[in-house]
């Protein structure tokens, strides 16, 4: 809250609003789900417009191809050069098609991978964008390795020497978010959503019937103010009124004013606090019992949720 | 980027006409779906849930496949206290902890099991997935059991032996059981650190969540013949991109010609390959961390020691050298 409450004025009043006592309801998260998918929400490219005025998009993974659904490359702007990696959806139907709809293949993992080394050389801060529905499920992905490119690709941000900042800009499911969001800090955007599936995903596995999505979202509860909740985002960064798809200049202002101050605060750091740190922060997160083994079919009920997410403790 | 055809839509529907029968459970679980040999518990049992006329692996829980590792050598289960909690209050089609109860009263605690065990004589950590816990599902207690682990492995100076069945990420646990990826490639990254090995098994089916992190980065990896690995798994590849997939899609003869794993080994020789390649690996000192504390300590005082003898008879050595210099200048 301490991050929210600098901000003051009608944020907090939002924020707060969203925090407090009552679960929000599932028209609420739809509605949030809906404006982290608009169509004219910001994209990493629109944000690296305005806020790195020099940027270089940098292409290839150097093994096999270029995933346009991720863009990397290096960039100046007000706290100096820094690595930008983002998941990059596009706007109509060519560039949707052209983006494979912001799901990004291997190819993509370790382009960002690349893009990852080039910082640790150089010294620079990687920022990381986040806006996917989830990695591409494809069988030539899948040949050439989906899952150990997210995996190594979390693996690399882990052990990385330079500050790291991921900022969940619109919707991030499942691995293939997560393969960017290994960082320092995790930002979200206050109407964007992190969740272990896409509700429609969800929806086909649990119900069995993907019409169910909105049941599934429901269930996630994949919004911003309940993953700050329960320690998943550090910061939940205000939008222009209405959503960022509003005024993108004003979201763009907006989120360089946070990443700037976490920038300040983590460059303050040694590297090798950094990453101690990084790795605490992860191994943290969790919610479990622990019960007497003698008495194994003890399942306790009506668990309180901010108590027990992010290893506050396990429940009694 | 795929080698394979794009059928279009109305193949699928041919496709669905033309389809086998879905497979169904043989009426007997010790009758071989593939080729209908039947086989006593017994032999079951001695033949590790393999079909010993064609090979064919059956599924194996935790335990048993601790006691097929060890073979038959005493292990201890390790922190069998963690169990699943509900932290969004997740109703489905049913509420996760009645899922979770049925799930524990059909016999496993939770979807992996961590036990001390030697194998082949070298002292270890397993982690044992159990896909018959709501489908070998990772949710908080499988992530914290795997952290656990690695920890321990460190302390102890042990290698790590991870078997794993998995449907992905346990999705009653939300975004939470999502970070429980991260958590796992943070612990296999103290392993990295402390330089001490992890071996994975991937058995039927790997997939989704779990395949995308920890089972990945093993130092050496093997798969069990006909198991399913995949980040995504057929169904949905073929919903999403219409492909038309191949039955040995994804599967570990398949995975081992796509380079993502070491070998296709078969279950019985399991426990002989893994003894082998931690025999290769292993460190011979740290099997426990108290000789390795008291030999380091002898060795200290042993240094301490000679280190005091050392001084004089530098000096003497010394003034040696210089003396004969001295001679050989004059």
């Amino acid at each position: 809250m301490s991050v929210a409450a600098r901000r003051g004025g009608q944020f907090v009043r939002r924020l707060a609003h969203r925090l407090g006592g009552s679960p929000e309801t599932g028209s609420a998260i739809w509605e949030t789900i809906q404006l982290a998918r608009h169509q004219d929400r910001p994209y990493p490219l629109d944000y690296i417009s305005r806020l790195f005025p020099d940027f270089e998009e940098l292409h290839g993974d150097r093994l096999y191809g270029d995933d346009p659904a991720i863009v990397a490359g290096i960039g100046r702007g007000a706290d100096g050069p820094m690595v930008v990696i983002g998941h990059q959806k596009g706007r109509d139907t060519a560039e949707r098609t052209y983006r494979n709809f912001g799901m990004p293949g291997p190819e993509g993992y370790r382009k960002a991978m690349r893009v990852m080394a080039l910082a640790e050389k150089m010294d620079l801060p990687v920022i990381t964008l986040i806006d996917t529905p989830g990695a591409f499920p494809g069988s030539g992905a899948e040949e050439r390795g989906q899952g150990g490119a997210i995996a190594r690709s979390m693996q690399t941000m882990l052990r990385l020497r330079v500050p790291s900042i991921a900022v969940v800009i619109g919707e991030g499911s499942s691995g293939g978010a997560l393969a960017l969001g290994v960082t320092d800090r995790v930002m979200m955007l206050e109407n964007s959503t992190y969740s272990v599936i896409s509700p429609e995903g969800g929806a086909a596995i649990l119900w069995r019937d993907a019409a169910k999505a909105k049941d599934a979202a429901t269930a996630f509860q994949p919004t911003a103010a309940n993953c700050y909740r329960w320690g998943i985002a550090d910061v939940v960064v205000p939008e222009p009124a209405g959503g960022a798809h509003r005024d993108h200049d004003e979201a763009a202002r907006l989120l360089g004013g946070y990443i700037s101050r976490a920038m300040r605060e983590l460059q303050a750091l040694s590297p090798a606090d950094r990453r101690r740190q990084r790795r605490d922060r992860y191994r943290r997160i969790g919610a479990y019992r622990e019960v007497a083994v003698a008495d194994p079919t003890a399942m306790a009920s009506g668990v309180d949720p901010a108590s027990t997410a992010n290893g506050a403790g396990p429940a009694a | 980027m795929s080698k394979r055809p794009i059928t279009v839509s109305v193949d699928r529907l041919l496709r669905k006409r033309d389809a086998p029968a879905p497979r169904k459970l043989p009426a007997d679980e010790r009758s071989c779906p593939k080729c209908q040999t039947h086989w006593t518990s017994d032999e079951m049992r001695r033949n590790m849930r393999v079909c010993a006329s064609c090979g064919h692996h059956f599924p194996a829980g935790a335990r048993e496949r601790l006691d097929q590792l060890s073979g038959g050598a005493p292990w201890v289960e390790l922190w069998p206290e963690l169990r699943a909690s509900d932290p969004l209050q997740f109703v489905d089609l049913e509420p996760y902890p009645d899922r979770v109860e049925k799930a524990e009263a059909a016999g496993s605690n939770e979807a992996l099991v961590v036990a001390e065990i030697p194998i082949g004589g070298h002292d270890c950590i397993a982690a044992i997935m159990d896909f018959s816990f709501l489908g070998g599902s990772m949710g908080s207690v499988v992530g914290e059991k795997l952290a656990r682990a690695c920890d321990r492995c460190v302390e102890r100076n042990l290698p790590l032996v991870v078997i794993t069945a998995s449907g992905g990420a346990r999705m009653q646990e939300g975004v939470i059981a999502l970070m429980q990826m991260a958590k796992t490639v943070v612990a296999f990254d103290l392993m990295y650190d402390a330089e001490l090995p992890v071996i994975v098994v991937l058995v039927h089916p790997t997939t989704g969540g779990v395949w995308a992190s920890f089972a990945s980065l093993g130092d050496v990896t093997y798969a069990e013949p006909g198991a399913l690995i995949a980040f995504s798994g057929p169904r949905v590849i073929e919903q999403t991109t219409r492909e038309k997939l191949p039955p040995e899609f994804g599967r570990a003869e398949t995975q081992l010609a796509n380079g993502q794993v070491d070998d296709v080994v078969d279950r019985r020789e399991l426990p002989a390959r893994i003894g082998k390649v931690l025999g290769i690996l292993d460190r011979p000192s740290g099997m426990d961390p108290a000789p390795a504390v008291t030999m380091a300590r002898a060795g200290a005082e042993r240094a301490a020691n000679a280190a005091r003898t050392l001084p004089d008879l530098s000096r003497r050595v010394v003034s040696k050298v210089l003396r004969s210099d001295e001679k050989g200048g004059r």
